[in-house]
């Protein structure tokens, strides 16, 4: 079906593709998996045309065709759903989804019409969505859904995938796979990039393995294990759970209490002690958001009520930066939107935070860059945290997902945090990266410092934190052991069914 | 006082506000597409020399008007080239071209006519008055309506807003943008030869005075939005027209206060409101993706 024959890529030296090949067969679902930055992104961008290849061919039903053009691909029956999504923000679904394809004449563009489509599209692939709802009033599950209907309508035979389900709640995910296989049995071809071995055994028929640029294997899903997966994309036995001693809490470091925000958080209370992981569990959008950009400081005060003690101080009045110098440091879960500056260099970008003062900043005079400095403090990130390629001078944007997200933990690290505040930091990061992450996390925990772990991950939360809370609807409904507790205990509290709620 | 809201200040309203509604349409055309247009007022006196000359030669305003256009489409497609095809820095190129347009009609003039900054009177019955008025506000719809019901339209603004979700749903977003930096260069000539071969009689030396920078401030002030893009043309328009209105009227005040009027109405408007305006997302962004 598609074929992409010895495919060399390269970025100024970055070698992202050398020599790569992959047959997928029609009607089945390709999976392809690898560490951050093995290239594979950039792989089926040159499949649909996004970049060009420097060498090497590209086949479509055993033909090699030149694709030079998304517009190339889409002609050939290509369709992607990108990493990031590609939609237009001011506009609507449907003007979405029909842009580059418009129904109607050259001087009446046929929205109506679109619509009408669109509606039985979705109504077909059980994708419910309103096509004249505005794409920055959708959440990230619905945005999915409305890239996944821009490539149905332009009758793509060919789905590439690009890690669709890094943004989705387990539920979600669930739905998604459903609708894969509908897809499938209507004889589309699917490839799908994901970093879950889980999910790469659940839904595919075949899978492609690759790393550092290169194709490193290729298998029938029947005939593999998620242990041999994991070593092949890494190169090493890969822990896919970390080992950790209990927890040794000391003093309490912050203490919350009835925080609310109107129609978002209700009365949310709890501590946090030195030495410790405290890890909120919840489907996304249940407040989780809401609450970390509450303790970081980036909700207006006037919206919150309630208290909250950060080492003995009361601080729901101090700024981000304020808090930020007490040592409250925080991952967002939007990396590109809140973590990083996307076109600045990863040096500038490891003092975001801390770049008006020593050491950014030199000397007294305080308004000339330190740049030795700087470049040691980026030199720190990358070598503590893997982040590759390892140049500083490179701009954000050249890195691939799971290094954006090493970047932004590392520089976090640095400041150095009393309380480490973190918003689904593993999610698109690779199994190696993941182990990686997650021993940091445990081990910034044993030297004292209390976090706070936000996750839709079930996985993540019942394996490195010490307490587990449950949130829902904005309250936290329950408080359980992450060592005792049952993923369908938790689910269920994640769905509302609250353990607690008569004793209080 | 009363003569200041009579119906003659209407009219020299709409004869103020026609240049700068064309040479903003342009603007718009241009920045929905996500390419800053800071050039107007060189495209503006490139319409307004070319169409001059022409006309003098030609002995038809007609045929002045069309070269007019066809210089405005040239001196664009220099922007267009160097913000499209080059990535530069597109405030810059914009800088360039206006600086470029103030001399290269002195320089022009002065080769044909021995004259430093004009060009000969062309005779009343070789000028076109009314016409790019009636272009100016009938292109108010046709813009609007081509803006968001063709899919030339939708393509425009998606390149402005999210040139990559633009590339990847398989739109040229080179093609679409020269288009619109190349309408831009047409319109605003317009709004140039209006002045020379419409409302004057012959071309002089920096005779836009700023009209391209106060078309870029109705833009701005109308959100990238024609209707309201025109209303705030109309208000500008009208206060030059009653500055010219007021200074036979009003005792006592000097000429060159009542004449800033308008000039400072720009700024005002410009540091009051343009918190509230949001521009293309991708406006002033080369798309470059490697
Ligand atoms: N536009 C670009 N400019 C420069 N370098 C790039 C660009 N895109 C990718 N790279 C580099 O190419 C390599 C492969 O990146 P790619 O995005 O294909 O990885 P990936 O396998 O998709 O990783 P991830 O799982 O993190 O998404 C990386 O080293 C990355 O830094
Ligand atoms: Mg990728």
């Amino acid at each position: 079906m598609l074929e992409l024959r010895n495919i060399t890529k390269r970025f100024g030296n970055v070698l992202a593709n050398d020599r790569v090949n992959i047959v997928v067969r029609p009607g089945s679902i390709h999976a392809i998996v690898g560490e951050n930055g093995a290239g594979k992104s950039t792989a089926m961008r040159i499949a649909y045309g996004f970049y060009r290849a420097d060498s090497g061919e590209i086949l479509v039903d055993g033909k090699p065709q030149p694709i030079h053009t998304p517009h190339d691909a889409i002609a050939l029956g290509i369709g992607m759903v990108h990493q990031h999504f590609m939609l237009v923000d001011t506009m609507t679904v449907a003007e979405n989804i029909v842009l580059g394809a418009e129904p109607g004449t050259l001087i009446s563009l046929d929205i109506r019409g679109a619509g009408k489509r669109i509606r039985s599209l979705s109504e077909e692939f059980h994708l419910a969505i309103d096509p004249g709802a505005v794409i920055e009033n959708l959440s990230v599950g619905q945005q999915q859904r409305v890239e996944l209907l821009k490539a149905l309508y332009r009758q793509a035979r060919v789905l590439i995938l690009d890690e669709p389900t890094a943004v989705l709640t387990p539920q979600e995910v669930d739905e998604f796979f459903q609708i894969l296989r509908r897809m499938r049995e209507q004889g589309k071809t699917v490839i799908i990039i994901t970093h879950k071995l889980d999910e790469v055994l659940a839904i595919s028929d075949e899978v492609t393995v690759m790393r550092d640029g290169r194709v490193l294997g290729h298998r029938k899903t029947a005939e593999t294990t998620a242990a041999e997966l994991a070593r092949l994309m890494v190169g090493r036995e890969v822990l896919l759970r970390v080992q950790k001693k209990p927890a040794v809490p000391g003093r309490v470091i912050l203490s919350v209490r009835r925080l609310s925000m109107k129609g978002r958080l209700n009365g949310i209370s709890f501590v946090i002690r030195a030495g410790e992981i405290l890890g909120i569990a919840g489907v996304e959008g249940n407040g989780q958001t809401e609450l970390i950009e509450a303790l970081a400081g980036l909700v207006g005060e006037s919206e919150l009520s309630g208290s909250i003690d950060f080492d003995g101080r009361e601080i729901s009045r101090l700024s981000a930066r304020q808090r930020k110098e007490l040592g409250i440091a925080h991952v967002p879960e939007d990396r590109q939107r809140r973590g990083l500056l996307l076109d600045a260099s990863v040096a500038e970008n490891s003092i975001l935070g801390v770049h008006y003062r020593e050491p950014a900043v030199t000397g007294r005079s305080g308004i000339m860059l330190d740049d030795a400095s700087i470049r040691a403090r980026a030199q720190r990130v990358i070598e503590g945290f893997d982040v590759r390629p390892a140049n500083s001078e490179l701009p954000a944007r050249a890195l691939s997902g799971g290094n954006q997200q090493k970047l932004i933990i590392g520089r976090e690290f640095e400041l150095p945090p009393k309380l480490l505040l973190v918003s689904q930091p593993t999610r698109g990061v690779d199994i190696g990266a993941i182990e990686f992450i997650h021993r940091k996390l445990v081990a910034l925990r044993d030297s004292g410092c209390a976090v706070l772990l936000v996750s839709a991950e079930l996985e993540e939360v019942t394996a490195i934190a010490d307490r587990l809370m449950v949130i829902y609807a904005g309250r936290i409904v329950g408080e359980v052991d992450p060592t005792l507790a049952t993923n369908e205990e938790i689910g269920l509290m994640m769905a509302g069914g609250s353990r607690t709620s008569d004793e209080d | 006082m009363a003569e200041i809201l009579s119906f003659s200040i209407l009219y020299s309203t709409i004869r103020v506000a026609t240049p700068l509604l064309l040479a903003a349409l342009g603007g718009l055309l241009s920045e929905r597409s996500g390419v800053i247009n800071i050039a107007l007022e060189g495209l503006m006196l490139a319409g307004a020399f070319t169409s001059a000359v022409v006309t003098h030669y030609a002995g038809n305003p007609w045929i002045g008007l069309l070269a007019g256009i066809g210089s405005g489409v040239f001196i664009a497609a220099i922007h267009a080239v160097a913000c499209i095809q080059f990535d530069s820095n597109q405030v810059v190129t914009g800088t360039a071209i206006n600086i470029l347009m103030l001399g290269i009609p002195t320089l022009l003039s002065g080769a044909l006519f021995e004259t430093t900054g004009s060009t000969p009177q062309i005779p009343r019955a070789n000028l076109i008055p009314n016409a790019p008025a009636v272009i100016a506000f009938a292109l108010v719809p046709v813009i609007w309506y081509v803006l968001y019901r063709t899919p030339f339209g939708l393509r425009l603004r998606a390149a402005g807003e999210n040139p990559e979700a633009a590339d990847t749903a398989g739109v040229s977003v080179a093609a679409i943008r020269y288009t619109g930096v190349l309408l831009s260069g047409a319109l605003a000539a317009i709004g140039g030869a209006y002045l020379s071969i419409g409302q004057s009689s012959l071309f002089t030396r920096n005779m836009t005075a700023g009209r391209g920078f106060i078309a870029l401030a109705a833009l701005i002030f109308g959100k990238w939005r024609p209707v309201q893009t025109m209303l705030a043309c109309l208000l500008f328009g009208f206060a030059e027209a009653a500055a010219i209105q007021m200074q036979g009227v009003i005792p006592h005040v000097r000429v060159e206060y009542i004449q800033i009027i308008p000039y400072v109405l720009t700024m005002v408007v410009l540091a009051g409101f343009i918190g509230a305006a949001r521009a293309p997302r991708a406006l002033g962004r080369p798309y470059e993706k490697e």
